[in-house]
């Protein structure tokens, strides 16, 4: 690609950063937050077939925001990241971090690279650990950069809102109903401190979990409308 | 950085795993890594005596299920290569798979078998139909035709719940990757027509899942009585058949204290009358 003009390499970083993050803050927020079992992925997703949160392993799962084409690719090549390195290897070896370094990779290369414009995409990767001590969210945004969250992530649109709201309530030992009802109620308060919270139904919602008392090695398990509504309904907020 | 080998396990993404293509993890490792994909390698000589073999698998079916047991010995030649072998898993929630022949090659395939189901499942969102797997299965058994003729056959029973029908059904191969479908009951490897005959007088279709694990450890206990290659329950060791289910409600393995009570009472019962219960001849 040739250019006229000289553009100094800070400004052409700060224009491809500010197409990608415009991009993302079209589209519906995504909470990821630890509870008392696991950890737990709250989309407001309208749409029952194009998923914003999903499985990669029996212990990692995957939740991003952004333009979908480009999230969906990710997600596929995180499957098979994991599911070659399983095969290949065994199944215990399929980690969290590989993925992580994996994706941090690709998408770094992608928004350096003069060829190709940014993902507009933020994802998570979470992974669940033996013990709530070892539980990992990994966050990545569009240029690469990986951050290490100790206790939830908040993607999107009014990331910021949503998480002063989210954080101000949350702890890591919340029982499931508590952890869902907090994420949706950072969801709804998205038009900033003051304003009235919307109103989020479960169809309006994706919900799944890596739930650590489930027996089988597949942790990752979604909660369909008939579960979450009666959890939605539930009594008062915590906090 | 290559991108194909040793490479596609390294930190990045290669180009390879961007690409658009199908939801088969088999095709995509024929593609990346064709070393791994079980279909690159043949032989050239007779290779029958290189892989213990695996021996004798029963299945049948329930109102609400389908149950496979499959006794624990491999044998190399005369040989008893392993006492405790596993010869029946789970290929994913809802579907069993027990193996015969080649063990080496056969375990390979299972892991093969459930990776691919688990992957189509996650990239879909949907799992495939129980016959889409009985499908892709034959296509596995198909490519591994050409260690099929130098002595390393599989041939795998699969068996699993169909929600569609909302039955359990029961698949066998054979070594060119022919699928057909059993009704009732069905049983693969060196043990099979002596399991099959047993399993033809004591099925009946009304049975509770209880008495068709006792049917298929009866059965299993007929195939070793006749076929050196079959282990029965080994009391002294205390190795029992694994014996697993489809159901509804997924895929479970009865506990080894259910499988000893029911080799139990199956040997007791023997002691009694050594070939098993009799049939009425009319």
């Amino acid at each position: 690609m040739s250019s006229p003009f000289y553009v100094a390499p800070e400004q052409q970083m700060k224009d491809r950063a500010d197409f990608a993050r415009k991009g993302i803050a079209r589209g519906r927020s995504v909470v990821v937050l630890r509870y008392a079992d696991g950890i737990c992925f709250v989309a407001e997703n309208r749409s029952q077939a194009l998923h914003k949160v999903s499985e990669i392993h029996d212990r990692i799962g995957f939740a991003a925001v952004g333009r979908y084409n480009e999230f969906e690719n990710l997600r596929i090549a995180g499957i098979r990241h994991a599911d070659m390195r399983g095969y290949a290897y065994d199944r215990a070896d399929v980690t969290g971090r590989g993925l992580a370094n994996a994706y941090a990779q690709l998408l770094g290369t992608i928004f350096s690279s003069a060829g190709e414009k940014p993902y507009e995409v933020e994802l998570v990767v979470a992974e669940l650990g033996a013990t709530p001590g070892e539980d990992q969210i990994y966050r990545l945004t569009y240029d690469g950069s990986v951050g290490d969250e100790q206790h939830l992530a908040v993607m999107g649109g009014s990331a910021d809102v949503i998480t002063e709201v989210v954080a101000a309530a949350h702890a890591d030992d919340l029982p499931l109903e508590d952890a869902v009802r907090l994420a949706v109620r950072g969801l709804a308060s998205d038009a900033g401190p003051g304003q009235p919270p919307r109103t989020i139904g479960a169809e309006a919602l994706e919900v799944a979990v890596l739930d650590r008392s489930r027996s089988r090695t597949r942790k990752f398990r979604r909660l369909p409308a008939g579960v979450l509504q009666p959890m939605l309904a539930g009594p008062g907020q915590p906090g | 950085m290559s991108t194909s080998g040793a490479g596609s396990f390294g930190a990045g993404l290669p180009p390879a795993f961007l690409r658009a293509g199908s939801s088969s993890f088999s095709e995509f490792l024929s593609a990346v890594a064709p070393e791994l994909a079980p279909a690159s390698r043949t032989t050239v000589t007779d290779a029958t005596e290189l892989s213990p073999h695996g021996t004798t698998i029963v299945a049948c079916t329930f109102p609400g299920g389908v149950m496979v047991a499959g006794d624990r010995r491999a044998t190399m030649g005369h040989m008893i290569a392993q006492r405790d072998i596993q010869k029946v898993y789970a290929a994913d929630e809802f579907s069993l798979i027990g193996i015969a022949g080649a063990a080496g090659i056969a375990v390979e395939m299972v892991r093969l078998f459930q990776t691919e189901l688990e992957h189509y499942e996650k990239i879909e969102g949907a799992p495939l139909s129980l016959d889409g797997k009985a499908n892709r299965l034959a296509a596995m058994i198909r490519q591994n035709l050409g260690l099929a003729m130098q002595g390393l056959a599989v041939l795998p029973l699969f068996a699993g719940w169909d929600p569609a029908q909302g039955q359990g059904r029961i698949f066998s191969y054979d070594a060119t990757g022919g699928r057909y479908e059993e009704t009732a009951f069905h049983s693969v490897g060196s043990g099979s027509v002596f399991a099959r005959g047993s399993l033809k007088k004591l099925y009946s279709p009304g049975m509770d899942a209880h008495s068709c694990a006792t049917a298929v450890v009866q059965a299993l206990y007929d195939a070793a009585d006749d076929d050196s290659a079959t282990g029965g329950p080994d009391l002294t060791r205390r190795i029992f058949p694994i014996v697993m289910q489809a159901t509804e409600e997924g895929v479970s393995r009865l506990s080894e204290a259910e499988t000893s009570l029911i080799a139990a009472e199956v040997v007791q019962a023997r002691m009694e009358r050594p070939d098993g219960p009799a049939a009425g001849v009319i």
